[in-house]
C-alpha cells in the first residue's frame, strides 16, 4: 500500500492511502493526519482524514507546495512504521430502526429507488443474503463501526463495521438522490453507515433514527457545547436498538438538556484486533459497560 | 441598527470565513468574492475582514436607524439612496431614517454591502459568516428576513466620497475564463476526455450557488475502465468516498461539472479532475446562471504566479485608500 500524492489546486494536498476503503488504509490515513497535527506545520490550515485518504489544507505565501508535499511525504512513511495503537473512546448510539419517519419519508420517494415495492430496509436484507429484515438490523447493530471519517455537511459522521470483510453489509445508493431526509436519519450507502446531521438531499437507504443530536452550532445540549460535532475519526461507536417508548423518553431528555450520551474510553490495538476481530469486539463493547 | 424591509434573494452575513473547521464538515464559508468584500470595508476603514452583507442576484432593501457610512462592491447593481442613484466601489453617508436599495443587477452576481464599523452579530467560532445548512453564524444562522434588525460596530469616520479606482475593480469577463489545475483524480478519464474539457464551452447552470457551481453544455467525460475498488461503488465516477479541496471539480456520472465554493461539502465520493486555483475563485462568486465558460489549463507554478498578482492587485486598493 503506497500512498499517492497529488496537489487539488494550489492550496491542498491530497494523499490516497489506497483506491479501496479497508482498515490498514483508515487506520494509515488516521495515523497521519494526528502525526501532522502534532508536527505544527507553519502554513498548514486544515488537516482532513479521509475514509482511505487525507487532505491538508495550506497557504502557499506560508509555505511551498514543494515543502508540504516534502513534510507529509516523510510522516507518511514514518507513520507505516508507527505503533499500532489508538486511544479512542467508544460511543453508544440508540437507534429505533423502522421508525415512522424515514418510512414516511423512503415511501414519498419510490420512484427514485432500484426497488419501489420494497422498503429500503427489506432491500437491504435481500441483497445482503438476510432471511428477514430482523436478521438485517441485528448483522446492523451487533458489531461495533469505526467512524472512518466526518465531513460532508454539519459534522456528518461515516462508519466502518469492524468485521471482515466478506460480512460487511453494502447497499447501493439510491438511483437518484432525495430530495429530502429526516434529521438525525440513520443511513447507509456502499459499505458505509452515516447519520445525517440536519434534515437535506440524500441518497442513502434509510434504516431508522436516533433522537440523539450528533451536531448543534449552539447553545445546544451540554455534551454538545464545547466540540459542536459529536464524532471525531477513530471513534468506536455500537448502535443499540430501542423502540418507540424509549425514543420518545430520550427525545424528551434531550429537550430538557438532560441527557448524557453513554461514552467510555478505549485503547484500540490494531494487531489485536486483526489477529480476532470477532474476540476483540467483545472487548470494545465490553468497555461500555464495564462501569 | 438596520432594519431589513425586503431581504433580497438569499441575502446573508459573511465576513473572511471560518477555517479550522472542515475536518468536521464544517466549511470556512465567508463572502464568495473575497475581493470586493476586503475592498467595500478598506473604503470604510474597517477591518478588511470586518462582517458586511453579501446579496446575490437582488439588492435588499434596508432602512438605517442610525446614521452611518456605507459601500457597495461587486456586481453591477444601481445603488439608490431614498431612490437617489449612488457611485459603486465609494463611501457613501447614510443618515438616519433614509432608504438604501437596489435596481436590478446587470453585470456580476454579488453585491457586498458594508457599513462602518461591521455588522457585529455575535462572533462564532471565529466568524460572523453565515454557514446555512449548519444553521451557524451570521444572523440567527439564517438568511435576513423582512423585519429583521442588524446591530452595528462601532464606527470611525472616514472621507466620504473616495472609491477604488477603476482600473483595480476586477470585472466579471464574457466568456468567463477559470484556471485549472489538473490533479487529484484526473487518471480515472481518459486524455481524450481531458482535452475536450478544456476545449469545450460550458455555461454556468441554475444550480450555481454558495455550495458549488455546476456548469452544463461540454461533452461528457470518457472513463478508462475499471474493476471498482471495494468501498468505492459501481458508478465509473464513484470513489471511496475522500476530502474534497475548495474548487475542486467533480463530474458526478461524467455529465456536469460542479466547482465546490465557500460553503463546500467536506467530503464525498465522486471523482474530482483538478481545482480551480485559488486566485480565481473570487471570480466564480459573480458568475451568473448561463455565463459562457472555458476552463483554462495551468501548472502550479502559473497558480502561484497569479496568486501573487492578486495579492498585488489588493496591495495596490489598500494603497490607494491609504
Amino acid at each position: 500500500m503506497t500512498t499517492r500524492f497529488t496537489f487539488a489546486g494550489d492550496e491542498h494536498l491530497l494523499a490516497v492511502c489506497d483506491e479501496e476503503m479497508s482498515f490498514p488504509a483508515f487506520f494509515k490515513s488516521l495515523a497521519v493526519t494526528r502525526a501532522i497535527k502534532a508536527r505544527a506545520i507553519d502554513g498548514v490550515t486544515e488537516i482532513c482524514p479521509g475514509n482511505a485518504s487525507y487532505q491538508v489544507r495550506f497557504d502557499p505565501d506560508r509555505i511551498h507546495p514543494d515543502d508540504i508535499l516534502r513534510e507529509v511525504q516523510a510522516l507518511d512513511l514514518a507513520a507505516t512504521d508507527a505503533a499500532p495503537v489508538l486511544p479512542t473512546r467508544v460511543i453508544e448510539i440508540p437507534v429505533y430502526y423502522r421508525d415512522p419517519w424515514t418510512h414516511a419519508t423512503l415511501m414519498r420517494f419510490r420512484e427514485r429507488h432500484q426497488d419501489p415495492d420494497a422498503t429500503d430496509l427489506e432491500y437491504a436484507a435481500r441483497i445482503n443474503n438476510c432471511k428477514s429484515v430482523e436478521e438485517f438490523i441485528h448483522a446492523h447493530h451487533a458489531s461495533p463501526w469505526f467512524v472512518s471519517m466526518v465531513g460532508f455537511v454539519a459534522g456528518v459522521p461515516w462508519f466502518y463495521q469492524m468485521v471482515e470483510r466478506a460480512r460487511q453489509l453494502q447497499v447501493p445508493k439510491y438511483v437518484r438522490p432525495r430530495t429530502d431526509t429526516p434529521r438525525h436519519t440513520i443511513g447507509h450507502g456502499g459499505c458505509f453507515t452515516a447519520i445525517y446531521s440536519v434534515r437535506g438531499a440524500g441518497g442513502y437507504q434509510m434504516f431508522g433514527i436516533t433522537p440523539m443530536p450528533i451536531y448543534d452550532p449552539g447553545p445546544g445540549p451540554r455534551y454538545l457545547r464545547e466540540v459542536m460535532v459529536l464524532f471525531s475519526p477513530g471513534d468506536i461507536v455500537k448502535f443499540k436498538p430501542i423502540d418507540r417508548a424509549e425514543y420518545d423518553a430520550i427525545s424528551a431528555a434531550v429537550a430538557g438538556d438532560a441527557y448524557t450520551p453513554r461514552i467510555r474510553p478505549f485503547t484500540f490495538d490494531q494487531r489485536e484486533f486483526a489477529r480476532d476481530i470477532a474476540a476483540y469486539n467483545v472487548r470494545v463493547l465490553g468497555a461500555l459497560h464495564d462501569d | 441598527m438596520i432594519k431589513v424591509i425586503k431581504p433580497g434573494l438569499a441575502t446573508t452575513v459573511q465576513d473572511l470565513g471560518r477555517p479550522g473547521y472542515y475536518h468536521l464538515g464544517i466549511p470556512v464559508s465567508g463572502a464568495m468574492d473575497r475581493l470586493a468584500l476586503r475592498s467595500a470595508n478598506l473604503l470604510l476603514g474597517n477591518d478588511e475582514g470586518a462582517a458586511a452583507l453579501e446579496a446575490v442576484f437582488m439588492g435588499p432593501e434596508l432602512v438605517f436607524e442610525t446614521a452611518a457610512q456605507i459601500a457597495v462592491t461587486g456586481a453591477d447593481m444601481p445603488i439608490k439612496i431614498d431612490g437617489v442613484v449612488q457611485p459603486a466601489w465609494t463611501a457613501l453617508a447614510i443618515k438616519a431614517g433614509q432608504t438604501l436599495s437596489f435596481g436590478f443587477l446587470q453585470v456580476g452576481a454579488r453585491i457586498y454591502i458594508a457599513v462602518a464599523g461591521g455588522i457585529d452579530v455575535p462572533v462564532v467560532r471565529g466568524s460572523r459568516s453565515t454557514y446555512l445548512i449548519g444553521a451557524m453564524g451570521g444572523y440567527q444562522g439564517r438568511a435576513l428576513a423582512a423585519g429583521d434588525r442588524l446591530p452595528l460596530g462601532r464606527q470611525t469616520q472616514v472621507a466620504t466620497g473616495r472609491s477604488v479606482p477603476e482600473q483595480l475593480r476586477r470585472r466579471p469577463q464574457t466568456p468567463a475564463q477559470l484556471r485549472v489545475l489538473p490533479g487529484i483524480y484526473v487518471q480515472r478519464i481518459t486524455a481524450g476526455a481531458l482535452e475536450y474539457f478544456f476545449a469545450d464551452e460550458w455555461k454556468v447552470a441554475s444550480e450555481a450557488d454558495r455550495m458549488g457551481y455546476r456548469f452544463r453544455g461540454g461533452r461528457p467525460v470518457e472513463f478508462v475502465p475499471r474493476e471498482p475498488p471495494f468501498g468505492a461503488g459501481n458508478d465509473p465516477s464513484n470513489i471511496v468516498d475522500s476530502p474534497y479541496a475548495y474548487g475542486s471539480i467533480q463530474i458526478p456520472g461524467g455529465l456536469e461539472p460542479i466547482i465546490l465554493h465557500r460553503d463546500a461539502v467536506s467530503a464525498g465520493g465522486y471523482f474530482t479532475i483538478g481545482a480551480v486555483i485559488s486566485a480565481d475563485m473570487d471570480l466564480i462568486g459573480q458568475m451568473q446562471p448561463n455565463t459562457p465558460t472555458r476552463f483554462v489549463k495551468v501548472d502550479m507554478a502559473a497558480a502561484l504566479a497569479a496568486r501573487k498578482e492578486r495579492a498585488a492587485l489588493l496591495d495596490r486598493i489598500r494603497a490607494s485608500l491609504r
